[in-house]
């Protein structure tokens, strides 16, 4: 093979750098089974406890504590129900009516950020935004965030919400498990206390699917056997327990229980496969042509001489 | 004007610098007086709807001008600008590795034209981003100190990065030329083979990104076009829609610039044409049968019955299998012409891809859809408007579509 020393250097540099230059950037990061710091705290929502109507007094808390605007419809306007609400820049919290067991008996589902365990907005966010700290919350910092709005897509539960309006200072806006203010101090969020029903239940994660369980053992009649959030998209720190079917409160049912960064997590360690292999494969194919084409020439001289 | 000899209207010598690198050897008063043909009328009336709708953009946000929700982040910005540029920019890989790589040295004329439409895309998917990223001047972050290495919007982000300074140097030849510069023009044609596999390296791992960002949404996009296969979907569509790309511009890159394409006979680009109409037949063919492939392994086939199934259906066997064998007759039958329309046949099944995945079949399940907002798609044409008039800008300048006199003889 017609190779000189100073062409392979040539290529040889190639390839390493072309290999350095693109693995450079791109590591899959968590490759192992992450379990979950072990004291993170949850919240359990008991559906069936809450009244809504003249109430909602957890969205109005929230308000107050995040320094939002004050929901649009006071507790009494039942019209507030007519429509299935979602979270929005200016509430983080939601209450939604769903049909219950009887006409009478409506349950009502609150709705904020379920603070997974695997968070698909922090492995989805390219500039790290996202946190999911040791207490259990799942942290947004506004100061590095890009506002390319993949979290809003990842999410599977349609959590986070963008101010579309804000010219220069656009955020990603949703529930912080009020972390800064209560949380850190391993206090309740400001939804959990203000609730009259006592709806929720602040605790240790841990301890609370055990609760959970209890209640669905105690009253079996009451509750669908099911803790939604204990393995839902590998676990969340807020949980659910339900008189009803899940998907008739306005909850996927079908999102598996697989950790959403793993759902990219196999295609992000294939990169450095492809880094590695096609330079050196395509070199090759170029130096294969390249000496197809010279012993083609130097044919092509001998034909000269001979007939010359 | 009208010779065989191919000519480049920049390169006259008038002895003034700026008359002849940017007047094209014309006064200014001249040179503005050519500038007023009907195709600039259409571009300026364009841009005169368009660039108060880019003021707005940015004085009150992303929400004074798209349909944007907080259930639907993503619209046309990301769906045609983002998706669509960049896998129809994909010519410029293509065909340099098919030239520089794999040796098939007749397709060099189509080199150069193709790298500039392929670094342009990506200077305007760039441009587009701006638009749709709410901080735009924050791009840079993940590249210097803010690193979300689990993300595959991370590698998108470096890889597009990469590939557009890939492609910078890529132009350095015709750039080089055009100014005159001979010793920086003979260093820039060494760094050719490094920045051509370094390009098919960037390529293959960002477009097929950009199919693995849904690979998050598994809840959200429809089952029929949710595969564990979309980033290898995305890849080999970005091959076919580059090919089909690569016919049409230099087909209207002839017709426009008749005076810089003589010396490629409508014959030779013809011959051209269909040699790359086979490549297209057998991508296309190798794509629809990953797509039935991906259907089968996740045993979707029901689906099929669904007026979904018949929207995919309109995809996969109007926009995949029919440009395919459309090639293929072109090809068997020797029609250029056939070989056209399959191309632009093939650019149209793209688009529709990528907007079935991005923005009509995203969210499929919701109550609330998005239908984008005319400013929105005002944006996206000026944007394409500007896109073109900076590759026209340049094509006129620069030795794209023919060797500069100089270099004559050289292999590209």
């Amino acid at each position: 093979m017609n190779l000189n020393r100073r062409d392979f250097l040539k290529f040889a540099g190639a390839t390493t750098a072309t290999a350095a230059l693109t693995s450079l950037p791109i590591k899959a990061e968590a490759t192992e089974h992450f379990t979950g710091h072990p004291d993170r705290k949850g919240i359990l929502v008991d559906t069936s406890l809450c009244i809504g109507h003249n109430c909602r007094r957890c969205e109005f808390a929230c308000a107050k504590e995040n320094y939002l605007p004050t929901p649009d419809k006071p507790p009494e306007d039942a019209s507030v129900f007519d429509q299935r609400r979602r979270t929005h820049p200016d509430q983080f919290t939601v209450i939604n009516r769903f049909p219950g067991r009887s006409e009478d008996m409506p349950v009502y589902a609150k709705k904020q950020c379920m603070h997974c365990d695997e968070p698909a907005c922090a492995s989805a966010c390219l500039v790290g935004a996202f946190k999911k700290t040791p207490e259990g919350a799942v942290t947004y910092d506004a100061s590095v965030c890009i506002g390319c709005r993949y979290c809003m897509v990842a999410c599977p539960f349609d959590i986070p919400t963008y101010e579309y309006n804000s010219a220069l200072h656009p955020r990603v806006r949703k529930c912080t498990f009020c972390f800064e203010t209560k949380l850190k101090e391993g206090k309740a969020p400001a939804c959990v206390e203000a609730c009259p029903r006592e709806v929720m239940t602040f605790g240790k994660r841990e301890d609370l699917i055990k609760v959970a369980r209890q209640k669905i053992a105690r009253n079996p009649d009451k509750y669908v056997d099911h803790i939604y959030g204990e393995h839902e998209v590998g676990g969340t720190s807020w949980m659910y327990l339900s008189p009803v079917p899940f998907d008739s409160i306005g909850m996927r049912t079908d999102l598996g229980t697989t950790p959403y960064p793993e759902l990219t997590r196999n295609y992000l360690s294939a990169a450095p496969l492809v880094m590695a292999i096609w330079p050196s494969f395509f070199l090759t194919l170029y130096l294969f042509n390249k000496r197809k084409d010279q012993i083609a020439a130097e044919e092509n001289g001998k034909h000269k001489e001979e007939s010359a | 004007m009208a010779t065989f000899s191919p000519s480049l209207p920049g390169n006259v010598n008038t002895g003034s610098w700026l008359r002849d690198k940017l007047f094209l050897g014309m006064t200014p008063k001249a040179y503005l007086r050519s500038l007023i043909t009907p195709w600039h009328m259409v571009a300026a009336a364009i841009l005169a709807i368009g660039l108060p709708v880019f003021f707005q953009r940015f004085a009150y946000g992303i929400g004074a001008v798209s349909n944007l929700t907080d259930t639907n982040p993503w619209g046309i910005w990301i769906g045609i600008d983002v998706l669509c540029g960049v896998a129809l920019a994909a010519g410029g890989f293509i065909i340099a590795s098919i030239v520089h790589l794999f040796g098939m040295k007749e397709y060099a004329p189509l080199v150069r034209p193709a790298i500039l439409t392929g670094f342009l895309g990506y200077a305007f998917v760039v441009v587009g981003l701006m638009f749709d990223l709410g901080r735009p001047w924050r791009l840079p972050y993940p590249m210097t100190f803010a690193f979300g290495t689990s993300s595959v919007m991370f590698e998108v982000g470096w890889c597009v990065a990469l590939y557009l300074g890939c492609q910078f140097v890529e132009m350095f030849p015709p750039i080089f030329e055009w100014l005159g510069y001979k010793r920086l023009r003979a260093w820039a044609m060494t760094l050719v083979l490094g920045t051509t596999v370094l390009a098919v390296v960037l390529s293959t791992l960002h477009q097929s990104s950009l199919g693995a960002l849904f690979l998050i949404a598994p809840s959200k996009l429809h089952p029929l076009w949710y595969s564990m296969y979309l980033p290898v979907y995305f890849l080999i569509s970005a091959v076919a829609g580059g090919i089909g790309m690569i016919i049409f511009e230099s087909t209207l890159s002839h017709r426009t610039f008749k005076t810089q394409t003589g010396h490629l006979s409508h014959a030779q680009l013809d011959h051209l044409a269909l040699g790359l109409a086979k490549g297209g037949a057998i991508v296309l063919y190798l794509y629809f049968w990953l797509k039935v492939v991906g259907l089968a392994h996740e045993h979707q086939w029901s689906l099929l019955l669904s007026g979904w199934g018949l929207w995919w259906l309109v995809e996969v066997i109007g926009f995949i299998l029919a440009p395919a064998f459309l090639f293929l007759f072109a090809v068997r039958g020797l029609s250029p012409l056939l070989a056209r329309v399959a191309a632009v046949w093939t650019v149209l099944g793209l688009i529709l891809n990528r907007l079935n995945v991005s923005v009509v079949a995203l969210n499929w399940n919701q109550t609330e859809r998005y239908i984008p907002h005319w400013k929105e798609i005002t944006i996206t044409i000026t944007i394409i408007t500007i896109g073109v008039l900076v590759f026209q800008w340049m094509v006129n300048r620069m030795p794209i579509l023919l060797q500069h006199p100089d270099y004559a003889g050289e292999s590209h």
